[in-house]
């Protein structure tokens, strides 16, 4: 019984995490209709620019956070405007493809540059040991961070008159340039947002596990999850979505073999879009 | 008019003769290699090995077969980690690159899928990267496996903490692919026989990024000892969150990972962790042909500027057994170096190598031997110990680990 509590409260902590990471791939959906197919490759330049800072700069880990966010805008930024801004209002599949070309070649010169061997970055922080079960240190930071994160945002989006815009433009594109709201450069943004996050949730999970050149894959994957669950283009939501994620990823595994664990998570995904198309947590879009 | 230029580019492409056109003297060996995807930290080992041995072959002349001297050229693609670009490379470097001669791809799963191909045009292909063994009991006639066999992995470990904790209570955890379900299938049976309680007994799957809840149910099985893992990423952060997550364990062994030099980046969490290992640097075995121990080691961090592991040795073994096998046989032709091949037993800088000849089992490795090697500290730096076979130690094994 004990293990499962513990099961539990770590898949809570790793799944605050999985949803900072959705909240990024949400957000540019939820603003410009956009599957931005290189938030894996967001996702692993936030691990190597944390192996980057901590290795090469001396950085300490935790200080990395802020120059991955500012970093992740402005190259989120800059990909907006190679790979995503003359495809806005042509049919989805342009964007899916152009995105994804963009995720290869990222991930083609990573895997020349680094290889594909595993890389670590030791975080010593001691943790929370409750019976026999220990909660990692890293576990638990990364958690508060996201949530300082996620609440930074929901600032942003709803007490900032920038934020304010991007909510407009979500809501309705044409609406808001007919206020005077300039789209383009809020889409720009929206986008830089989205892989900012990305990269914070890679930096995260690097003080978590040690990651490979071809470890976004896997958290891309869950990414789709996350955001079914919490409602395509919702941030609060895909926040909530991460959460259940990792709870149902710890709680599962303690009543049956770890490695259906992925079946299970499918599973959910494939229920909640038939179910719940709009996401289990899709309250109101934001 | 278009047609016809359409016509004859097809033809001058269909005529055109393969990329790299063999000389008589030459011996053309093929092989696939992961260069991209996640085998590829093990198979880049396995290639410089193999590349080793065919620059000191080159150097000193080339292999002799009767009067005849030939050069070794190697004809090599990226898998990019996949079985399915496998088989459609390995058919290729047969009927368009002309190999004559074949080196495995890295891991069981793609040895596996090119088998299927080698034995279809009859070439010989050295599994220098797989041990799962139930390849050779297909019926395959032109295999021969250079390490052993899945079967064997973790006898060692097993072995090791008999000697240390008789009753221990044992979790096997590994990864849901052929070649650790291979090396599990056969330790579970022989911790039984050795008189261990298992108290859990999971696979998960190979792209598991927390092993978060898995070490809990590790925990909560008050297991003494740990045995399984599977290929790199998952074995090192599964030895990671072991750490992190203070699992208490008095022995953990795990597959392939910790045999990595680049397993020291995990600082303490490598400390004690074991590995079984096809072959170390510290091995004495005294060859009957080609380079000692020492000798390769030498060549090897000359060349590459880092140091070999088992999956390097490997690959350079396997090199070294075909070139016997053609001396032995006088000949290139592919019946009569496997038929020198099967009737070798002989010791090499990386052991002893024998395969099974009976139609069941043909080309399964039954001659070599497997170590345990431990990470443990020497003058404050991290680095891999024998601590199994007894007369192959160079270190008592730690145990307990806390």
């Amino acid at each position: 019984m004990l293990g499962i509590i513990a099961s539990i409260i770590d898949g809570v902590l790793v799944g605050s995490v999985y949803g900072l990471a959705a909240m990024g791939l949400t957000l540019i959906w939820g603003v410009m209709n956009v599957v931005n197919l290189t938030h894996g490759a967001a996702i692993v330049a936030g691990m190597f620019a944390l192996y980057l800072l901590t290795g090469g700069l001396g950085l300490e880990p935790y200080a990395a956070l802020l120059p991955i966010l500012i970093g992740g805008f402005l190259a989120g930024v800059g990909l907006y405007w190679i790979a995503v801004y003359r495809l806005i209002g042509r049919p989805p599949l342009m964007t899916l493809l152009s995105t994804f070309a963009v995720n290869l070649v990222i991930v083609g010169l990573g895997t020349a540059v680094w290889g594909t061997g595993l890389f670590n970055v030791p975080v010593s922080l001691p943790g929370v040991t409750w019976q026999r079960y220990t909660f990692s240190g890293t576990h638990i930071v990364a958690a508060v961070l996201t949530a300082v994160i996620a609440a930074l945002l929901y600032l942003f989006l709803y007490h900032t008159r920038l934020g304010k815009a991007v909510r407009a433009v979500a809501n309705n594109r044409e609406a808001a340039e007919l206020a005077g709201i300039p789209t383009t450069r809020v889409l720009a943004l929206s986008f830089g947002l989205g892989v900012a996050l990305a990269g914070a949730a890679g930096m995260l999970i690097a003080t978590m596990f040690p990651f490979t050149v071809l470890a976004g894959d896997a958290y891309q994957l869950k990414s789709f999850v996350v955001t079914a669950l919490g409602g395509l283009g919702n941030p609060a939501g895909a926040l909530l979505g991460g959460v259940a994620l990792g709870l149902v990823e710890g709680f599962a595994a303690q009543f049956m073999p770890v490695s259906w664990t992925l079946v299970i998570e499918f599973v959910l995904f494939v229920a909640v879009l038939i179910v719940f198309p709009r996401g289990v947590f899709a309250f109101r879009r934001t | 008019m278009i047609k016809a230029r359409w016509l004859f580019a097809a033809a001058a492409i269909v005529l055109a003769p393969p990329a790299f056109a063999a000389d008589d003297d030459t011996l053309t060996i093929g092989m696939t290699l992961s260069q991209t995807g996640p085998l590829n930290i093990d198979s880049l080992a396995q290639q410089r090995g193999a590349e080793l041995w065919r620059d000191q072959v080159n150097d000193g002349g080339g292999i002799k077969a009767g009067d005849a001297h030939y050069k070794v050229r190697f004809v090599s693609y990226d898998d990019q980690s996949q079985g399915g670009r496998v088989q459609q490379l390995y058919t290729r470097l047969i009927v368009q690159d002309k190999a004559q001669f074949l080196f495995s791809p890295y891991s069981s799963g793609l040895c596996a899928t090119a088998a299927v191909i080698t034995e279809q045009y009859g070439k010989p292909m050295l599994i220098t990267g797989g041990a799962e063994p139930k390849t050779y009991t297909l019926g395959n006639k032109y295999l021969v496996q250079v390490l052993s066999s899945a079967d064997h992995y973790l006898t060692g470990a097993i072995n090791a903490l008999e000697a240390k904790a008789p009753h221990a209570k044992v979790a096997f955890v590994y990864s849901d692919d052929p070649f650790s379900k291979a090396v599990t299938l056969a330790a579970r049976e022989q911790a039984k026989e050795s008189g261990f309680t298992i108290v859990l007994d999971e696979s998960y799957a190979p792209s598991t990024t927390d092993f978060s809840p898995i070490i809990n149910k590790i925990i909560s099985s008050s297991a003494d000892a740990l045995l399984g893992g599977g290929h790199y990423a998952d074995g090192a952060t599964l030895a990671r969150q072991l750490y992190d997550q203070k699992a208490d364990l008095k022995y953990v062994s795990l597959l392939v990972a910790p045999d990595s030099p680049e397993f020291a980046s995990l600082g303490p969490a490598a400390f004690g962790i074991t590995v079984p290992s096809q072959w170390e640097i510290q091995a004495t075995y005294k060859p009957q042909f080609g380079p000692t121990g020492p000798e390769f080691v030498k060549a090897f961090e000359e060349k590459f500027k880092a140091p070999p592991d088992y999956h390097a040795a490997t690959g350079y073994a396997g090199g070294a057994l075909l070139q016997h096998a053609i001396e032995q046989a006088s000949s290139i032709d592919a019946d009569k170096v496997v038929a020198a091949l099967n009737g070798m037993d002989v010791t090499t800088f990386f052991g002893h190598f024998r395969i099974a000849t009976d139609p069941g089992h043909h080309g399964l490795q039954i001659g070599h031997e497997m170590v345990l090697a431990q990470w443990q500290k020497r003058n404050d730096q991290l680095q891999r110990e024998v601590v199994w076979p007894k007369p192959a130690q160079t270190a008592d094994l730690l145990y307990p680990l806390h």
